[in-house]
Formats: C-alpha cells, structure tokens, sequence
C-alpha cells in the first residue's frame, strides 16, 4: 500500500485549515514536499503502531513524549487527522472500507490517539 | 449567514447528483449505529441490532437512514439559509427527542466516509472540504435552538 502517498493527500489541510497553524513555516501547495514528508512521517508511526498493537503506550512513548513537552498539539488535532485518513481510505478503496473495518480503524486510530497525548498532564 | 464560494455550491451539488438518497442514507445510519454502538441508545425501539448484519438489513434503520438524508437535502437546496431551514427540526431534537449534539458532528462526519467510500475519485478533497463545512454548518443549525 503507497502509505506515504496516501498520507500526503490525506486532505487535513484542507478540510481543516486551522491544522496548518502548527506548520506556519510550510508550503501547503498541492503536491508539497513538506508536506508529503511529514505525511511519511506520520505514515511509519502508524506502521509502527500496526505492529504494536499489544504494547501501544510502549511502543510509542517517546512520540508521546514528545508532543507532550515539545510539540503540544491540541488534541482535537487527532481527530481530525484520523477522520480524514479514514476519508482517503474510503475513497482509494471503495469497496473495502465496511462497517466492521471502519470500526476497527476508528478504534485503533482513537488509541494511538489517546496514548500520543496521554502524558500532557 | 454562511459564505459559500461558487467552487464549494458547485462541489456540493455536483456530489448531490450522484448520491441515492435511500442507499447512502441507510448506509451511512446503520453505519453510524456500528462504528459508535453507544449511538444505538435513541433507536431502543427498531428491533434486532444485535450484530452488524442485523442492524444493516434492519429495516426501520433503512427507512430512518433514508428520512434523515432527505433532510438532509434540504440543507444542499437551501445552502444560503440552512439556520431557518432547520429550525422546527432543532427544537425537536433538543425538546423531544433529547439526543445529544455531538451525535449530529458524528454523522456528518460519518456520511463523508460514505460518499467517499461510495464515490472514490471523485470525491475528490476539495469536495471533502466543502461537504465539511455543510455538515458542520447543518450541525450548528439543528444544535441551535438547544437550551
């Protein structure tokens, strides 16, 4: 699965233009570099978390760390990311996005969620 | 009053035309009920929604799912005046049916997922934006009249 590139076009930006406050020094062109890296940067964590499922709060503690003491992203945010990640999903695989699957994503995706912000207080 | 640029009145009816109002209304309710099975608390009396299958064949969910979109449609026909459109509506669904604000965002959100699923490429992302914005423009206006 092209993960990287579907990140890129994940449309957050888009739809949810007070996401881009946290990124005041990037190119929100279509096809930006910026961008796109970012987005396969947040690709290989979820990679990562796919892998971890068992040990989530371990596997992703320094992320944690780090949006907790550094990046400190509101966590609205996170919502918005995975509801327009599951928006790309759908429309790259019309078919495959079923009700069960959704729900699965969705928990998952709410997880990682929680645990990238559970150190913030 | 809302600001709706041409491309976003254009995105919005252009995927309008393309939707079955009852297929995608049954699909994005009984939807609903699955991914957020807490939601299932204001349908306690449309039977079997034991599993996944039993609430997508249910056919009191069908019906309501297609009620709601058709509604839902009066927003895309009246996008300069969504608030007065859905006022009755508001009142009730903060007086008598007591449901939750939060449940309006949910399935806005969650029909996005659906046109998304059901119309691929075409639901492109500045389509995305612009149906963000009506449903959360819809979503203020039934959440409107709540007190």
């Amino acid at each position: 699965m092209q993960r990287e590139r579907i990140l890129g076009k994940t449309g957050t930006f888009l739809s949810f233009p007070a996401t881009k406050t946290y990124f005041p020094h990037f190119d929100f062109s279509s096809r930006s570099r910026q961008v796109r890296a970012h987005g396969k940067k947040v690709a290989d964590a979820l990679t990562l978390a796919v892998n971890h499922l068992d040990d989530l709060p371990a596997a992703l503690s320094s992320l944690s760390d780090l949006h907790a003491q550094r990046l400190k992203v509101d966590p609205i945010n996170f919502k918005f990311l995975s509801h327009c990640l599951l928006v790309t999903l759908a429309r790259h695989h019309p078919g495959n996005l079923n009700p069960e699957v959704h729900a699965s994503l969705d928990k998952f995706l709410s997880y990682v969620s929680s645990v990238l912000t559970s150190k913030y207080r | 009053m809302v600001n709706w640029t041409a491309e976003e009145k254009q995105a919005i009816s252009t995927i309008w035309a393309k939707v079955d109002i009852e297929k995608t209304g049954a699909g994005a309710l009984s939807r609903l009920l699955v991914v957020y099975p807490w939601t299932q608390r204001y349908f306690s009396n449309f039977g079997n929604m034991s599993s996944p299958t039993a609430i997508e064949g249910n056919p009191r969910v069908r019906a309501h799912g297609k009620k709601v979109l058709t509604s839902f449609g009066e927003a895309v026909k009246n996008l300069d005046n969504v608030k007065a459109t859905f006022d009755k509506l508001s009142h009730l669904h903060s007086d008598k049916l007591h449901v939750d604000p939060q449940n309006f965002r949910l399935l806005g959100d969650n029909l996005i997922i659906v046109l998304a699923a059901t119309l691929g490429k075409d639901f492109t992302p500045e389509a995305q934006a612009a149906w963000q914005k009506l449903v959360g423009v819809v979503a203020a206006a039934l959440s409107r009249h709540y007190h």
